[in-house]
């Protein structure tokens, strides 16, 4: 199809398919399960930076809140990070997927109650696998780290609003695929077998021995650099020409893109100080050094994409928000390959370094971009636009001030630990007491995360209600239209 | 690039050759790895941990201790040291072959060096090189012994003496890894620190044990009382002028005492075949194999909580 430009951007102008629905139809049918989902995002990383902040206080205060098992860091940090993982970006995902099949292949949404139920039990699993983790049942595999009991509610929510993804793209009108839908379409099947796995090789049936942290590594890295870097990737592939007005600077670069995540990505994860058999992290290192063509093709496709940068305009917010993914996923990208090398992996690994890069990839990079896309999603949904510009603003600058202010110092924190822990005359306490400081402008990274967060949940509540109220006063208008007019002009 | 099955069937095959690579190869290649005999001795490694540190592991992983926690240990290299134990009958043919090991060894020199043995002599990273000094010493008469000596910053710290293994973890469920390390590396802090009072004076309260130690506290795991007319057997004795709650005793509550027995039973440092160790010998031990002594496992034994 064509490439999204400026052309097909607003309802009046469209250069749709002769078949096709109407984009404004098309967009209403995707009203209510994408409410449910973007609500659902903005909710559980509303809750997931809180509970980062708070967890984040255990550093500066070791007194602090120790009388309360389930207030302790170790159980604070994994809600804070499942919640993140699954409450905010699983749903973000489903949701601009949603809308993306449903706007790529020119057709209205199939089974929108399918979808709006997968959202409720998403939502209803996300907050069981939380209270589970502070209730103490959490299974210790960061990235899979919610109970067995949530996993089943969790992935009956994914399926379904995968199935609806799934029935939308089979009846779509606009046959020839853009590059977003073969990323989109890659994820929608990857999660299900990656959870699966990971459930059943990890919580349900756990593999013996070692096996479990490598299988742990497989799914962390499958979740967070395949799964999340397929849809994140996807919505920049159509966002930013479609944000810029501009086409797609090339086709083929998308492609090289696809081609290297599927193939390469799923590799990496294993670390090489892991007690795992030594081919393991040679192989992992040798895939995730071919990353780099990835972080290549997708900044010049970016970088070319986006010139001109439009400068004013209702587009403006939601392609900062994309273009500052996009440089946080480079970012990410290029420590994820620092911290593989050979020489180098050995002051990068077990620091504080791993953490600002996963910050800097699922928050700074996925997060981001999901926030662009919703922006500009939501005022489509419902056929006029009742977000505050003005807390639009607040909470990109929040949030790219915030994740800057988290990841960078924990990035030299890392650097930091990593190097005087070569030297073994030096106490730990030393060094841990070393990188506090760095750790504190951290935790005022976190606050400002929190602060944009609540802009973006209040900003999303309040359009939801406006809207519905708009939407009651032209329903009421309109069906009591007839009763108000002058006796005289019956017809 | 236009069909959706051919982009189902490109992530289909991508995603089973990583799944075959990485899920279901390392449970063929480690899924039936079995306990073995310590290298130069009978001793089975390792063994099951006993109930109540299993116990303990699970608090473990209930309050996240792996967030801040690694249990690996790395190693950079292993030195081959071989050291001469037994200087033998003829001293002329030891120095000779000293000299011909370290050449610009005066006679003299070489002569002093036999002296208040054992005495490390040579060390090298290279097998062959090792080899052939205690060969050409073996040759002279002498009996040299050569100790394995694993390398790098984590074990020059204290933090272990080898390298975390694959089957230090057998028996765990699950294995806890960690992947960062806020707090210093616990693979064998049963080692360094067995005694269960201090595991659990520093659970209450990190610093009366560590100076500014910024972990967090973990009070929820006892129970403050004040002291009656008994005093409780169990109750934490708190090194002089630190005790942090006076008047009142401090009592572990049983998730504590199961997880300072797990971390009492921590113990990687046994020598095995893909982690070899060999200590240098410090006795007048005469011997040319490779000596195990030294060999702790994670038994039972070592983890009996002192009476306090």
């Amino acid at each position: 199809m064509n490439e999204p430009g400026s052309n097909s951007q607003t309802v009046s102008s469209v250069t749709r398919s002769s078949v096709g629905p109407e984009v404004a139809e098309a967009d209403a049918s995707c009203r209510t399960p994408l409410t449910a989902l973007f609500i659902g995002t903005a909710f559980w990383i509303f809750v997931s930076s809180v509970l980062a902040l708070v967890a984040s206080i255990h550093f500066h205060s070791p007194g602090f809140l120790a009388d309360s098992a389930w207030l302790g860091y170790g159980r604070l940090q994994p809600a804070s990070h499942e919640s993140l993982l699954y409450g905010c970006c699983l749903q973000a995902s489903l949701g601009i997927g949603l809308w993306l099949f449903a706007r790529l292949g020119r057709t209205t949404l199939s089974l929108p109650w399918l979808a709006t139920a997968g959202a409720g039990f998403l939502n209803v699993g996300v907050a069981i696998g939380v209270g589970g983790i502070l209730n103490g049942d959490r299974t210790g595999f960061p990235s899979v780290d919610m109970p067995g009991y949530a996993a089943p509610v969790l992935l009956i929510g994914y399926l379904l609003v995968g199935l609806s993804s799934a029935m939308t793209f089979h009846r779509r009108t606009e046959h020839t695929l853009f590059a977003t839908q073969w990323f989109l379409l890659a994820a929608l099947f990857w999660f299900p077998w990656i959870y699966t796995t990971g459930q059943l090789f990890l919580v349900q049936f756990p593999a013996r021995g070692v096996a479990q942290a490598v299988i742990a590594c497989w799914y962390a890295n499958n979740f967070q650099n395949v799964y999340l870097w397929l849809t994140g990737l996807g919505a920049v592939f159509y966002f930013i020409p479609k944000l810029t007005g501009n086409d797609l600077h090339s086709r083929y670069l998308a492609l090289l893109t696809f081609w290297i995540i599927l193939l390469f990505a799923s590799w990496g994860g294993i670390s090489a100080s892991a007690p795992a058999p030594a081919w393991m992290a040679a192989l992992s290192m040798a895939a995730t050094a071919v990353n780099l063509v990835t972080l290549a093709a997708v900044g010049l496709s970016a970088y070319r994409t986006a010139q001109p940068v439009p400068r004013h305009g209702p587009s403006v917010l939601p392609l900062r928000f994309v273009l500052f993914g996009v440089v946080a996923f480079l970012g990410a990208g290029l420590m994820q390959i620092v911290g593989a090398l050979p020489y180098l992996s050995e002051f990068t690994d077990l620091t504080w370094f791993g953490a600002a890069r996963e910050q800097l990839n699922v928050l700074g990079f996925f997060a981001m971009v999901a926030f662009g896309a919703i922006y500009f999603i939501v005022p489509r949904l419902a056929g006029f636009d009742c977000l505050c510009p003005k807390g639009a603003r607040a909470h990109f600058w929040l949030s790219a001030v915030g994740i800057v202010l988290a990841v960078l110092p924990a990035l030299v924190a890392g650097l930091v630990e990593g190097l005087r822990m070569r030297n073994p005359d030096l106490g730990f306490v030393a060094i841990s007491q070393g990188t506090l400081h760095l750790l504190r402008v951290s935790t005022l990274g976190l606050c400002l995360i929190a602060l944009g967060q609540g802009f973006f949940l209040i900003n999303l509540v309040l359009h939801v209600i406006r809207s519905w109220r708009q939407c009651a006063v032209t329903t009421y208008s309109t069906v009591t239209a007839d009763l108000f007019k002058p006796a005289g002009v019956k017809s | 690039m236009n069909y959706g099955p051919l982009i189902f069937l490109a992530a289909f095959f991508a995603l089973a050759g990583s799944w075959f690579g990485f899920v279901i190869t390392p449970q063929v290649q480690m899924g039936r790895q079995q306990p073995t005999n310590t290298l130069g001795s009978p001793v089975t490694y390792p063994v099951s941990r006993p109930g109540l540190a299993r116990q303990g592991l699970q608090v473990y992983r209930a309050n996240g201790c792996a967030d801040c926690h690694s249990q690996q240990v790395r190693q950079s290299g292993t030195l081959l040291v071989v050291a001469l134990t037994d200087r033998g009958t003829n001293q002329a043919a030891v120095v000779a072959a000293l000299q011909k090991l370290k050449p610009g060894l005066s006679g003299s020199d070489a002569a002093r060096m036999l002296q208040d043995l054992p005495k490390p002599i040579l060390s090298s990273t290279k097998r062959q090189e090792a080899d052939a000094a205690v060969k050409s010493l073996s040759t002279a008469g002498a009996k040299a012994a050569l100790s394995i000596v694993p390398q790098g910053p984590d074990l020059e710290r204290g933090w272990g003496k080898r390298r975390t293994v694959a089957g230090d973890f057998l028996y765990d469920n699950p294995v806890l890894l960690g992947s960062q390390r806020v707090g210093p590396d616990l693979a064998n802090v049963g080692v360094r620190l067995p005694d269960m009072n201090w595991e659990l004076c520093h659970l209450y309260w990190p610093r009366t044990e560590v100076k500014d130690s910024p972990m967090p506290a973990c009070r929820f795991l006892f129970e403050k009382r004040p002291i009656g007319s008994a005093h409780s057997p169990d109750a934490l004795v708190f090194p002089p002028g630190t005790d942090p709650a006076p008047g009142c005793e401090i009592v572990p509550l049983p998730e504590a005492q199961a997880l300072a027995a797990y971390l009492v039973s921590l113990r990687a440092d046994a020598p095995l075949f893909e982690a070899p160790l060999a200590p240098i010998p410090a006795a007048a031990v005469s011997t040319n194999t490779p000596a195990a002594s030294g060999i702790t496992t994670n038994a039972p034994t070592a983890n009996t909580p002192k009476p306090s």
